[in-house]
């Protein structure tokens, strides 16, 4: 009858039940003791007998007999509800309701009604699967229930957000990889100037203008060829020699004219400066694998299905 | 005729709060029209590129003011009034209540500076950082002082009725905003809560629900209780109905605030607690209701001719109003739909715009004359103003149940497969017409304040002198 572990001593249990019960009882204590009084039509109600300000008076009718009632009413509900359900302390209920099972339940519920809808395309690969109306339907919706927030409604992301339909992947874009993003998620690490070493504004700015000179946009030359020797001490790392990136670690190839950020100069250095820390959370283990690779399926479908 | 100032009652203080909370009640009704508008139009969020006008910063500015401000004001100037005139005794010191005044307006004018600033504790409703709420508790404790003591100096022998909501209301606002407010300071603006996880969810919502419970519903059931029977003429309906609603009142309110955090991180036995006490909390509430609007029996043709009387009352429907939606609200199953919607923010209206403002300006066109000893300039205005507030609580809160029923309903919809209808910005994009609708409903409102306050100003500022009643009786009434 009492849940054990939910208060760290008996004192706490009874210090909730005695008070709740008490004033439940004041409750009917007061209504008994000044609701016992009927009206009586015949009767002349007269004041109280005390005057305030002047003529301020008070008549004593007798409370209405519906809002007695009402009172009643709703004193009775909460006793029936506390019997029923976790209320005093640690009791739990006759009905043994909780939070956590009424949500078990439920999720049970909607595994057993949905769950046979998406598993039968588990078996299928993405690629043919992206060739499925009804499975990129089911994924599309699935999107739309889980990813717009960062990606957009239209999939074509914003800033710090990929865009999903350029085949121009961070990550890979392999059905695999796209599925592995999707489950266990993704973590970039762009260090800042400072972690990687860069000596103040000048050498941020002389990369930030070799940057701009590998997708062909305007920068200023002597900087660009300054900047090259600090890429190629520093960056190159993780984009590479020739700055087309590396999938492995998320680095994005610098030498298209996709931007997750924004390629403009004051962006850029903000970028150098602070570095980015991209995250893409995991989905795994609250969809399940189906729904991901549903989910993996519809986001395939974007690049391939022109 | 001489006479000595402890032959009269003090209501200097009275006229400043009287005049600040018109004052108050513009600015903070302007800025919730504001607010309205970048919630219609989000593109004048950033007409400048700068954060202090955003809504984030401007809500709390507005709910501070209304609620605060506008609301806090109409307290101190009508409880100063009453507890006077009820007790036939001058406030027990002059200096304190100016304390009270000057340091109240001090409060609302760093709460203005710092919450657009975004200096917030992040808590609805106590968002001023730490500075502020000391400076908050001393002025309450004050407060305390001055309207207790006069209490204790009373010269008739019985506690008026209003005198026991306007109590209640500054003791149990002391302990709540002491308690919520307990924080670790790291710096001039920044603190740490001192509460962890759901127990700070916990006192705040605590603190939440009772600044409804005793701020907005006590203090203003005080004003109701003196200015309904003098503004009607006559007794109040029921003595022994004051006394059970006012103590089932106090009881349950203080148990209501788990009902803000159904289906969350807190325990079961918290929520159904809270749930039960909400339900139970109707009938004390209705008492309230059945004393406002019964003691006009007999009278019921002033409604007619008396827009004065038809503010009280009228607040006071909407007061029984928005008492019933509030317990239904709290029903779990009730609130799963209508949790996190605007439906809330509905309700919050109808008991703010249609109970809290509409008393408060019933008793403040029955006060301010009295106070400042000049006949009121028109009754016509004070007509105008209570249709052109009425229209707006109407279009404001219908506007919201719309709303808020159909974002609970869109948020819920699932298709065929289990996966939602709607995307969220869709429910967003289905607000817009409600949210003009508000807004419109917001500008009837405020333009009632305005309205109001020329009404008041033409007052105060008129030749058109009435005699000040002043004078403290000296055979004191039984």
């Amino acid at each position: 009858m009492f849940e054990s572990g939910v208060f760290t001593s008996q004192f706490w249990n009874w210090f909730i039940i005695i008070p709740t019960i008490g004033g439940i009882l004041g409750c009917f204590a007061l209504i008994f003791w000044l609701g016992r009084d009927r009206p009586d039509p015949d009767k002349k109600v007269e004041t109280m007998g005390h005057v305030w300000d002047g003529d301020l008076a008070e008549y004593n009718n007798p409370l209405p007999r519906w809002w007695l009632n009402l009172f009643f009413i709703t004193l009775f509900t909460a006793i029936i509800y506390l019997i029923l359900y976790p209320g005093l302390g640690s009791y739990t209920g006759l009905l043994g309701w909780s939070e956590v099972k009424q949500y078990q339940q439920e999720m049970d519920a909607a595994e057993t009604r949905y769950g046979p809808i998406y598993a039968k395309y588990s078996q299928e690969p993405i690629a043919a699967l992206a060739k499925n109306p009804e499975a990129v339907q089911l994924g599309h919706r699935l999107y739309m229930t889980y990813c717009t927030i960062c990606h957009g409604s239209d999939a074509k992301g914003m800033k710090g957000f990929p865009n999903l339909h350029d085949d121009d992947w961070l990550w890979g874009g392999k059905p695999e990889r796209i599925e592995e993003t999707i489950k266990n998620g993704r973590q970039a690490n762009m260090p800042s100037a400072k972690q990687n070493g860069l000596q103040g504004e000048e050498e941020i700015n002389n990369v930030m203008n070799y940057v701009r000179s590998l997708s062909g946009l305007k920068h200023d030359q002597a900087a660009a060829a300054k900047g090259e020797k600090t890429f190629k001490r520093v960056c190159f790392a993780c984009h590479g020699m020739t700055g087309t990136g590396n999938k492995m670690l998320g680095a994005p190839n610098l030498t298209d004219k996709t931007w997750l950020y924004g390629g403009s100069p004051r962006i850029l250095k903000e970028t150098i400066t602070n570095g980015r820390q991209g995250k893409m959370p995991a989905h795994g283990e609250f969809l399940g694998d189906a729904k991901v690779h549903l989910l993996a399926t519809y986001i395939y479908s974007l690049s391939h299905n022109k | 005729m001489a006479q000595t100032i402890e032959e009269t009652y003090n209501y200097k203080v009275i006229r400043q709060f009287a005049i600040m909370t018109i004052v108050w009640g513009v600015v903070g009704m302007a800025v919730g029209v504001y607010i309205a508008a970048e919630l219609t139009w989000p593109w004048l969020n950033n007409i400048i590129d700068v954060p202090y006008f955003t809504f984030s910063r401007l809500r709390p500015l507005h709910t501070n003011a209304v609620i605060f401000a506008f609301g806090g004001s109409a307290l101190f100037a009508t409880s100063y009034y009453v507890v006077q005139r009820t007790c036939n005794v001058r406030l027990i010191s002059d200096k304190l209540a100016a304390f009270t005044f000057w340091g109240w307006q001090l409060v609302i004018v760093l709460a203005a500076i710092t919450l657009p600033l975004g200096i917030t504790q992040s808590k609805e409703y106590a968002e001023l950082e730490w500075p502020i709420d000391i400076l908050i508790a001393v002025v309450w404790i004050v407060y305390a002082i001055v309207f207790f003591g006069t209490i204790a100096k009373r010269r008739v022998k019985h506690i008026y009725v209003a005198n026991w909501f306007y109590g209640a209301f500054i003791i149990t606002i002391a302990m709540l905003h002491i308690f919520n407010n307990l924080a670790v300071p790291v710096s001039m603006w920044k603190s740490y809560s001192a509460y962890a996880g759901v127990q700070d969810a916990m006192v705040q919502w605590w603190y939440g629900h009772n600044a409804v419970g005793f701020f907005l519903t006590a203090g203003f059931l005080g004003m109701m209780y003196y200015f309904v029977p003098k503004q009607a003429e006559r007794p109040v309906y029921s003595y022994r109905l004051s006394i059970v609603h006012f103590w089932a009142l106090i009881f349950t309110y203080i148990w209501a605030g788990p009902h803000h955090l159904h289906y969350t991180a807190l325990p079961d036995w918290t929520q159904s607690l809270g749930m039960a006490m909400s339900l139970i909390l109707l009938a004390p509430s209705w008492g309230g209701m059945i004393n406002g609007i019964m003691t006009l029996s007999g009278a019921w043709e002033k409604l007619r001719s008396d827009p004065i009387l038809r503010f009280l009352i009228v607040s006071v429907s909407f007061y029984g109003m928005s008492t019933f939606e509030g317990p239904m609200m709290a029903i779990k199953t009730v609130n799963a739909l209508s949790h996190y919607t605007d439906w809330t923010i509905g309700h919050v209206h109808s008991g703010a715009l249609g109970w809290v403002a509409l008393i408060s300006m019933g008793s403040l066109y029955y006060l301010i004359p009295r106070v400042f000893g000049r006949k009121l300039y028109s009754l016509k205005l004070v007509e105008l103003h209570f249709w052109t507030a009425t229209i707006g609580i109407v279009l404001y809160i219908c506007a919201m149940w719309v709303s808020g029923i159909t974002q609970g309903l869109m948020w819920r919809a699932v298709n065929p497969d289990g996966t939602l209808t709607y995307s969220f910005v869709e429910s967003v994009q289905a607000m817009h017409p409600y949210y003009l609708t508000r807004w419109l409903g917001g500008m009837f409102f405020l333009f009632g304040m305005l309205v109001m306050a020329y009404n008041i100003f033409k007052t105060v500022t008129s030749t058109n002198e009435m005699e000040i009643n002043d004078r403290i009786p000296t055979v004191a009434a039984h």
